[in-house]
């Protein structure tokens, strides 16, 4: 069931000593658990790196496998079970919670293919996602931010602006629209690598680099813009 | 390995108990006296007149003994778990927590002490003298050892208070299997005996913890997406609320200050505790009590007015509740169940309040309370349990996913948090870290890990400081430290390390900013104090010699204060030669001849004591004499006691 990696080198099971591949987490053979494989997160599942993912697939041989897995299944075992129960789940649970989400997904999967993204939790280096506006965007972004500000001030002040209240609705229509539109290209990115080979796949990987970037940027503007309109409306609950 | 029956524990702010799988079904164990409630009171009995030893009760009574001793009893102790004496000031100011402090300069982060009569306890120490008793209830239930058990935590408890809660089942002899949060486990025992699909919020008012937890039920898989609360928001906050109001009425009304007699602020706080449930069912509670002075303090209390008395305690459970919906990604119309948990959702007006955050009545739905709210964690610990003991055939299909509540991270240059293992990850999850150094030849690296959602660290609370020790000296960035942090199933954070290009091991010191050392929890294993004659003379003798020690310490200041002076010299001779007897005895192994000479001491001081005390309260109110503020000041002259702090009016 588990694909047999090229990289893939054989490994002594710890209980029986037959030789199996090292990215699985049950010996072949005598079925006990082994320490944490070390392959990819797509090979936790089974799978080879894909974009697109059937979720409930992904979902079921989530459960399938935490119910082999998980701690709860070991409390009276072995020391040495005990621990790879406990590393064999954190990384399946890691692998799901990065494989579930589209974005992650993407992120991890450009990570593996060696395109960085400047997002390495390195210790102390601040993230510079804000620092790469898109170059379209340069001028309604700053417009819109000077509104935020304004907004922001007059609320503060107890003071209505219907006007700047209409322009910032507009404003949350079209960046939520043009969010919409980047999904839609990453969507299609996604289809166009999984069904590409090597060269073309590269071409593909460097598009969603940028596209994750837009995406990064749009979606902080809608959510400060949600920010905003939101708190506003919270305002008009009478106080008791 | 043992391989005796597993037990589920729920070990509460106000009440505590014990379950196991009988057979396919959860099933409290109750205590000696019959009933299930065991109260977490605990309680040091008077040391008899003869010299014997001290004896520690636990439950109801120990609960009775608050209105005779109160200096003997505690209660609400899960409020102070893994805290330090710092952060607990706002508790002491609502608790008559007597927190003993060491004088000198006391390390703000450590473990708070509180005094029970002559003797001195930890939090966990507490926790463990009420687990021992649901240990025995159990023991005595089955007529067989019980050395296993799950026992449940608030989900919003952090890393601190859960392994002070795990120090403590250890203390009393429990090899506590898992921690499991109360909400899932109230989860696991509706999901018993329910359809096993969709999603359901948990919403658990305790007697001193919140908790908001939001599952997904699939195949007998309970998933929780998000979780969040209060670890200190409870019925505790609406007696404290009603205590409040009844001293300020007893002292405008009455001209009584009952705040400096603790026995009679006891006896204040149980009528408001019953009046709080008496409202549950009622639309009208009274007070009625007798003040010391032959005087009545009866007073009405309708619904309403309690209602809008507590309308800012419940208020506070909203947020978190909006918090965990907009986590998991769902609106409110998405839960298809609500469960209630926990004594304080008896309160109707809880109930309203849960029933407009989730629109559960325009949908046609009512929230369950169909398993009682004091009972459904301690079953729901015993599901767990036997999922642990894999012993029945109910639970071998049923699997527990939890999530961190908190998110964990690292202290990053400038005091900013990089954040490396979100809250609502599932347990155990991990996070991979890379350090170097920054200086040439640098042999070890300093790590300071926090929880929390802030961006500061200082904001964020320590969890701990590790230091990587044994990096072989390289040039600045030239050693990679690969770091693996790893939440466990508990929600207990692991720590490995490996210096990637010498391939060595890193070796790490983790000191916990929070808690006891492993050495500290091994000397407080009751057992060793409770049954053993001669560990029990070694904890008198040390016992002793602390006292001993605080009175040394004073004597050697005296001559700096400026009362000093006014003593004569014969005076000064008998404090000089007590204070010898004293530290020659203390080199002894007689906690008996120590007391005696600290006793001596005490007395050959006393006349200094008083002056310095005059000297102190004259400056304070300004110039009365002594025996013109005596009246005044009654007996509150020693200390304020702990409740002073309930504001009047």
């Amino acid at each position: 069931m588990f694909k047999v990696l090229d990289n893939a080198v054989p490994v002594a099971c710890w209980s029986c000593a037959i030789g199996h591949s090292d990215s699985t987490l049950f010996c072949p053979h005598c079925s006990k658990i082994q320490p944490p494989p070390g392959g990819d997160f797509f090979s936790v599942f089974g799978l080879v790196p894909t974009l697109n993912l059937d979720l409930l697939a992904l979902e079921r041989e989530f459960h399938r496998l935490s119910r082999k897995l998980h701690p709860d299944r070991f409390a009276r075992a072995l020391e040495n079970e005990r621990q790879w129960s406990l590393a064999d789940t954190a990384l399946l649970n890691d692998a799901y919670r990065t494989l579930k989400d589209p974005i992650r997904r993407t992120e991890y999967l450009l990570k593996l293919e060696g395109n960085g993204l400047g997002e390495e939790h390195a210790t102390g280096n601040a993230r510079k996602d804000s620092s790469r506006v898109p170059s379209d965007l340069l001028e309604e972004a700053f417009e819109l931010n000077m509104q935020l500000e304004e907004m922001r001030m007059a609320r503060k002040m107890g003071e209505e602006d219907p006007q700047l209240q209409a322009d910032l609705e507009a404003a949350r229509k079209k960046y939520t629209v043009l969010l919409e539109a980047v999904d839609g290209d990453l969507r299609a990115a996604w289809t166009a690598w999984d069904e590409s080979d090597k060269a073309a796949r590269r071409l593909e990987q460097k598009k969603m680099v940028g596209l994750l970037d837009r995406r990064r940027y749009l979606s902080n503007l809608v959510r400060d813009v949600n920010e905003v309109l939101d708190a506003k409306s919270l305002l008009a609950v009478p106080v008791m | 390995m043992a391989e005796g029956r597993v037990v589920g524990i729920d070990l509460g702010t106000t009440n505590s108990l014990v379950a196991f799988m009988e057979g396919e079904a959860p099933v409290v164990i109750p205590g000696a006296d019959g009933t299930n409630l065991v109260p977490s009171v605990v309680a040091l009995d008077p040391i008899p007149a003869d010299g014997g030893r001290a004896t520690i009760t636990v439950g109801n009574t120990a609960r009775r003994a608050l209105i005779e001793t109160p200096e003997r009893v505690v209660y609400s102790v899960k409020r102070l778990m893994g805290r330090g004496v710092a952060e607990i000031q706002e508790e002491l100011k609502l608790f008559p927590f007597r927190v003993v402090s060491d004088g000198g300069q006391p390390d703000p982060n450590e473990i708070p002490r509180i005094q029970l009569g002559e003797m001195q306890f930890t939090p966990p120490e507490i926790s463990a003298y009420v687990l021992r008793q649901l240990k025995r209830n159990a023991e005595r239930y089955f007529g067989s050892p019980v050395t296993q058990a799950v026992i449940t935590v608030p989900a919003y408890f952090n890393d601190a208070q859960r392994q002070a809660t795990k120090d403590a089942g250890r203390m009393a002899g429990l090899e506590v299997l898992r921690l499991v949060n109360e909400p899932t486990a109230a989860a696991l025992a509706y999901g018993l005996d329910r359809a096993k699909e969709g999603t359901i919020a948990v919403y658990d008012l305790g007697g001193g913890t919140f908790d908001i937890s939001i599952l997904k039920l699939k195949d007998g898989i309970f998933e929780v997406q998000s979780t969040n609360g209060d670890t200190h928001l409870g019925g505790d906050d609406i007696d404290n609320l009603l205590i409040a109001i009844a001293l300020g009425e007893i002292y405008s009304e009455h001209g009584v200050d009952l705040r400096p007699y603790p026995g009679a602020v006891q006896a204040v706080r149980k009528a408001a505790i019953e009046a709080k449930i008496r409202l549950s069912s009622e639309e009208e509670a009274r007070f009625d009590i007798e003040l010391p002075n032959g005087d009545r303090y009866q007073r009405e209390i309708p619904r309403e007015v309690f209602e809008m008395l507590i309308e800012t305690v419940l208020e506070r459970t909203a947020g978190p509740c909006k918090q965990a919906l907009a986590d998991a990604g769902i609106t409110p119309e998405q839960i298809d169940e609500v469960v209630l948990v926990g004594g304080s959702t008896r309160i109707p007006a809880v109930r309203q309040l849960v029933d407009d955050i989730f629109q559960l009545r325009p949908r046609g739905k009512r929230p369950h309370t169909e398993l009682n709210p004091d009972e459904v964690v301690a079953l729901g610990a015993a599901v767990q349990a036997g999922i642990l003991a894999g012993a029945s055939e109910t639970t071998e299909e049923l699997l527990l996913l939890d999530v961190t509540p908190l998110s964990l991270g690292i202290e990053a240059l400038g005091g900013t948090v990089a954040r490396i293992i979100q809250r609502n990850s599932t347990i155990p999850a991990s996070a991979t870290e890379h350090f170097t150094t920054g200086v040439d030849g640098q042999t070890s690296v300093a790590i300071h890990v926090v929880q929390g959602e802030r961006e500061l660290a200082s904001d964020c609370r320590s969890l701990a400081r590790f230091d990587l020790k044994g990096i072989p000296p390289m040039s600045a960035g030239l050693p990679r430290i690969e770091v693996k942090f790893l939440i466990d199933a508990d929600g207990i954070l692991q720590v490995t390390a490996r210096e990637q290009r010498s391939g060595q091991e890193a070796q790490i010191e983790v000191k916990a900013t929070y808690g006891l050392t492993d050495e500290q929890v091994e000397s407080m294993i009751l057992d060793s104090f409770d049954n053993a004659e001669a560990d029990f003379a070694k904890r008198l003798l040390i016992e002793a010699r602390n006292e001993a020690a605080t009175i040394l310490a004073a004597v050697e200041r005296a001559p700096e204060n400026p009362a000093w002076t006014l003593l004569s010299d014969e005076e000064k001779t008998k404090i000089f030669v007590a204070r010898d007897y004293l530290t020659a005895k203390v080199q002894g192994e007689e906690a008996e001849a120590i007391r005696e000479a600290v006793q001596l001491l005490d007395l050959a001081t006393r006349r200094f004591a008083e002056l310095m005390m005059e000297s102190a309260v004259t400056t304070a109110i300004g110039g009365k004499t002594m025996e013109a503020a005596g009246e005044e000041l009654g007996e509150a002259i020693s200390a304020p006691h702990a409740m002073a702090a309930a504001e009047f009016k």
